[in-house]
């Protein structure tokens, strides 16, 4: 009779108590999740904070975490102003080119190296990878010389134009976004192409009619990567333009913004976070798509 | 419609022979099957036809045009792959037709094939579904409408059926040739299902090592294997292989298996085996069907012996048993109905009307 | 005999040679290195090219008229600020990637022990810095740091901490451009590690429960093993990116104060496009090849390693 209860007990209490600290763990986990949240959320909410006050409000020594009058005076006056729309269309035009080009480059190129094999194709997709390890910081003065130079030779001036950053931002997109797609192509399973060479489709055929539909949750991953990378981009465009009506979001916000060392931060803060807004959105809608871009250059390939 | 011919055809990957000069004459309407453990080769002989693999020596001809250098497009070929190969993106009807429509065949006519290769495989009521909406038969069905619309010289199937459980595999088997039945389209079909190549098979190939061990229609294969390889690749389970000697005694032939058991060699079979040196290390091969239970067997034929069975197996219309003789492990097929018992003491009997001797050395049966 | 079988040969070369040009284009291996030819194109002239044009910049004087050989590296090695800069940007991307990893590994197991239908709003919030653009989001720490209104030090003020000099000071500024990084970059590992956390497969951890081992044992025996190669590869690409950070210490610091916070990259942007001494710049940014190169030898052995085992 005893042994048979202390049987029972003895499973049931070990259940309850597994159970008691998965409930304990799981809040624990809750708790500091919620600490991290705070840290990693609070930076755009105070922009958001900031870009809701006056100036008036801004200076003043009241709590800097609450709006007293909310305004939306700063969103409107950048929403108006030239020079901030000439930003936002100058990083649009930009974007859009790149990741056209991107595309367009990466695409067929990964395909050919990922199923064609030619001489030399596999170091060309080592190299691939390499070039997605040099940093922008260790080109854009050689760069800048070369484009001086450049212009010295056939009167074309690259400098200080927002159309040079479309030649130059794809040497930041299209490495990672080849190194990707090899890895998406990569693994479409190889009797797809076989079968339809078999059913008598040209090399072309194959990849625009199957390899580029089959491959279609990796080419929008690699989409919205180029069109971050190049919306985002700070260093190429501080360092190839100046001109006020040349500049993208990013500069353009730090150049035009803070005149001297008077900061109008409430219009810093909303141009900021208007220029985080296409991004955001993207990423809003296209997490998962956006997250296997992000987790396919190291797990893939 | 065609006859599909290899001359002496080889292929080398860098140092590896995988395919070592094969010799085959396929013609017009027949069902060929090419079967062997995997790496025998036979995979890269059908992709050498479908010209999937580039020949490295020998030729191809298909319907008396040599196609060395024809790609697969022009070699007027359908292929159904191991796993199906359906284009994910598209519905089965445009599964089934990208091919013709790469070729910019007339709309009318595509959807006619289509309509009519569908209402055959018995998939009219999938044609707008996309694979990934299909079970693994029904894609198996559409793999073959997708064969069957292009009307093509040659049918290439690579182990097709490999994908499926055992059930929906015997159903599909049977679907494949009711299908070769109606269209009569010369086809070549891989293997490493001995009995797949068995049941489909007007003329079975077995390959191992990259060449030809055998060709030969089913039966033919079974009954008269030319080799050590055939004999026990062909047939569930395996032949027996038996170390022994052959020895004259009183004037009668008879094959010595150990120190106690000896079978005398029937009248019929002792003029083929008279020749063969006493010395030559043989093996008695003998299919678990000739290893009987002495008690239903009873006529001059069978030659009783006893036996210890370890594992015994029942299977309802026969029962297995296993036991060790002359130091290897045999398998036999008793009839059912006998009482046999792991470990107990069991009277068997040979057949040796249906022997085959082979040398040890050379694996050729004699 | 011979005849017979140069007669053979013949119609067969012929027949090749008349329709070679044609077969060249048609050919597997033609085809695939001109859709190829962009891609190479690219990286051969903006990347290739200029990476060894800048090893002949450093080579030249200001007005780059004149080859002074290892001159501009013997100058720099005789700058304090130099070495500087190089310490400071060791201890930058050291520190930073050490902290990124560490927040990263356990926000990701926080993430997985969650059920699995709230692990995606969370990992959404979580995931924020990552997306907004740096140099947006690093304004946003800017005007959080500032001097006179800093948010930080009017929370620290309600409690009686006096003003921290958040950019004035050299080591609070230091503080602050790594704590900027590691805000932006622990979102990174944070992905990659739920990643590999859910690449382990949930049997390994039964059995090891049924061996008996307690929770950190299983973190140690079974997620870490399992994690290795994610957490090299990840360590390894964040090492490199963090080492040529700009962005971050251009906005928040400008290098400041007296230079206390320059990376390689914003020190070379100063000296080569802020200063006009493009040699000099390009002999800066140079010194960031070395890390480079290591961390790209150990991430392609990695790859190859995987490769091979596929």
């Amino acid at each position: 009779m005893t042994t048979v209860t202390l049987d029972k007990a003895g499973p049931s209490r070990k259940v309850g108590s597994m159970s008691s600290d998965r409930k304990w763990a799981m809040r624990w986990s809750y708790v500091f999740l919620t600490l991290f949240a705070i840290f990693f959320l609070f930076p755009p909410i105070y922009m958001f904070i900031t870009s809701l006050k006056t100036s008036s409000e801004i200076s003043a020594a009241t709590n800097p975490w609450w709006v007293y009058n909310p305004t939306l005076s700063n969103y409107i006056e950048l929403l108006t102003s030239n020079q901030f729309l000439t930003f936002f269309k100058n990083s649009a035009l930009v974007s859009i080119f790149v990741v056209t080009i991107t595309m367009l480059i990466s695409i067929p190129a990964a395909f050919a190296l990922a199923r064609m094999r030619f001489w030399g194709s596999t170091t060309l997709a080592t190299g691939v990878f390499l070039t997605y390890l040099i940093p922008d910081t260790l080109l854009f003065i050689p760069l800048f010389k070369m484009f001086a130079t450049f212009a010295q030779w056939t009167g074309i001036e690259l400098i200080n134009h927002w159309w040079v950053l479309i030649f130059v931002y794809p040497t930041l997109t299209v490495p990672f976004c080849t190194w990707i797609m090899i890895g998406y192509f990569a693994s479409i399973p190889k009797e797809l192409d076989e079968a339809a060479i078999v059913d008598g489709a040209s090399w072309l055929q194959t990849l625009l009619r199957i390899f580029v539909p089959v491959a279609l949750p990796g080419i929008i991953a690699a989409t919205i990567f180029a069109f971050t990378v190049s919306w985002a981009q700070f260093l190429y465009p501080l360092a190839f333009t100046s001109s006020v009506d040349q500049q993208v979001l990013p500069t353009g916000i730090i150049t035009t913004l803070i005149k001297g060392d008077v900061f109008n931060w409430g219009q810093i803060m909303t141009g900021a976070l208007l220029g985080a807004a296409p991004p955001l959105i993207i990423y809003a809608f296209l997490m998962d798509y956006y997250i296997s871009g992000l987790t396919a250059g190291a797990t893939k390939g | 419609m065609a006859e599909v011919t290899l001359r002496k055809v080889v292929k080398r990957y860098d140092e590896v022979e995988a395919v070592r000069g094969i010799d085959l004459d396929i013609p017009d309407h027949e069902f060929v099957v090419l079967v062997g453990p995997s790496g025998c080769g036979k995979s890269t002989t059908l992709r050498m036809i479908a010209g999937l693999e580039d020949i490295s020596d020998g030729e191809i001809m298909i319907g008396g045009d040599v196609v060395n250098d024809v790609p697969p497009k022009d070699r007027d070929i359908a292929m159904v792959f191991q796993n199906y190969a359906l284009y994910p993106h598209m519905t089965v009807a445009e599964n089934m037709s990208f091919g013709l429509r790469l070729k910019h065949y007339p709309k009318a006519e595509i959807k006619q094939r289509v309509t009519e290769a569908a209402r055959m495989l018995d998939i009219t009521d999938l044609i707008d579904r996309k694979p990934k909406q299909l079970s693994g038969g029904q894609r198996q069905r559409v793999a073959m409408g997708r064969a069957i619309v292009r009307n093509p010289k040659v049918f290439l199937f690579d182990e097709p059926l490999s994908n499926l459980d055992a059930k929906l595999r015997v159903q599909m088997r049977i679907e494949i040739k009711k299908v070769h039945q109606k269209v009569r389209t010369t086809t070549v079909y891989v293997t490493h299902d001995q009995v797949e190549a068995m049941t489909l098979a007007d003329r079975v190939v077995v390959m191992n090592h990259g060449r030809i061990e055998q060709i030969g229609p089913p039966n033919e294969l079974y009954h008269r294997p030319a080799t050590k390889f055939v004999a026990g690749f062909i047939g569930s389970p395996a032949m027996n292989f038996i170390p022994c000697q052959l020895e004259e005694s009183g004037g009668l032939l008879q094959v010595r298996v150990s120190e106690a058991a000896a079978f005398p060699i029937p009248a019929e079979r002792v003029a083929r085996y008279r020749g063969i040196p006493r010395d030559t290390k043989l093996l008695l091969g003998l299919r678990p069907e000739h290893l009987v239970d002495a008690q239903s067997n009873q006529s001059a034929a069978f030659q009783p012996f006893d036996a210890t069975p370890d594992v015994i197996e029942p299977m309802g219309m026969e029962t297995f048993v296993y036991f060790p003789l002359a130091g290897v492990q045999l398998c036999g097929r008793i009839n059912p109905g006998i009482e046999a018992q792991a470990g107990a003491p069991l009277r068997l009997a040979v057949d040796l009307n249906h022997m085959h001797l082979l040398n040890e050395a050379t694996g050729a049966v004699l | 005999m011979v005849d017979a079988a140069q007669s053979m040969t013949q119609p067969i070369r012929a027949r090749t040679t008349r329709s070679g040009l044609r077969k060249f284009f048609e050919r597997k291996s033609t085809i695939a290195f001109f859709m190829a030819l962009p891609l190479m194109l690219l990286i051969a002239i903006m990347v290739i090219y200029p990476a060894f044009y800048s090893l002949h910049l450093a080579t030249l004087n200001k007005s780059m008229q004149r080859f002074v050989g290892f001159g501009n590296f013997t100058f720099l090695f005789k700058r304090e600020t130099f070495w500087m800069v190089v310490q400071q940007s060791c201890f930058f991307a050291i520190t930073a990637v050490i902290f990124k990893a560490l927040i990263g590994f356990v926000v990701a197991h926080l993430v997985h022990n969650l059920p699995d239908k709230g692990q995606r709003k969370w990992r959404g919030m979580l995931l924020v810095p990552w997306v907004i653009p740096p140099a947006m989001s690093t304004l946003a720490w800017l005007w959080l740091f500032d001097p006179s209104y800093s948010a930080f030090n009017w929370i620290l003020a309600q409690v009686g901490i006096g003003p921290i000099p958040w950019t004035g000071d050299a080591s609070w500024a230091r503080f602050s451009v790594i704590l900027v990084n590691i805000w932006a970059g622990a979102p990174f590992f944070l992905i990659m590690y739920l990643a590999a956390l859910k690449s382990v497969p949930e049997q390994l951890y039964e059995a090891a429960a049924i061996d008996g081992a307690n929770w950190w044992q299983r973190i140690w025996y079974v997620t870490l093993p399992m994690m290795r190669n994610i957490i090299a590869i990840t360590t390894l690409f964040s090492l490199i990116v963090t080492f040529a950070n700009f962005d971050i210490v251009r906005i928040l610091t400008a290098g400041g104060p007296l230079d206390k916070t320059h990376l390689f990259a914003t020190w070379a942007f100063r000296i080569g496009i802020e200063g006009n001494d493009i040699p000099l710049g390009a002999s800066i940014s140079l010194f960031m090849v070395p890390i480079l190169a290591i961390a790209a030898v150990f991430i392609l052995r990695d790859i190859n390693k995987r490769g091979n085992e596929a």
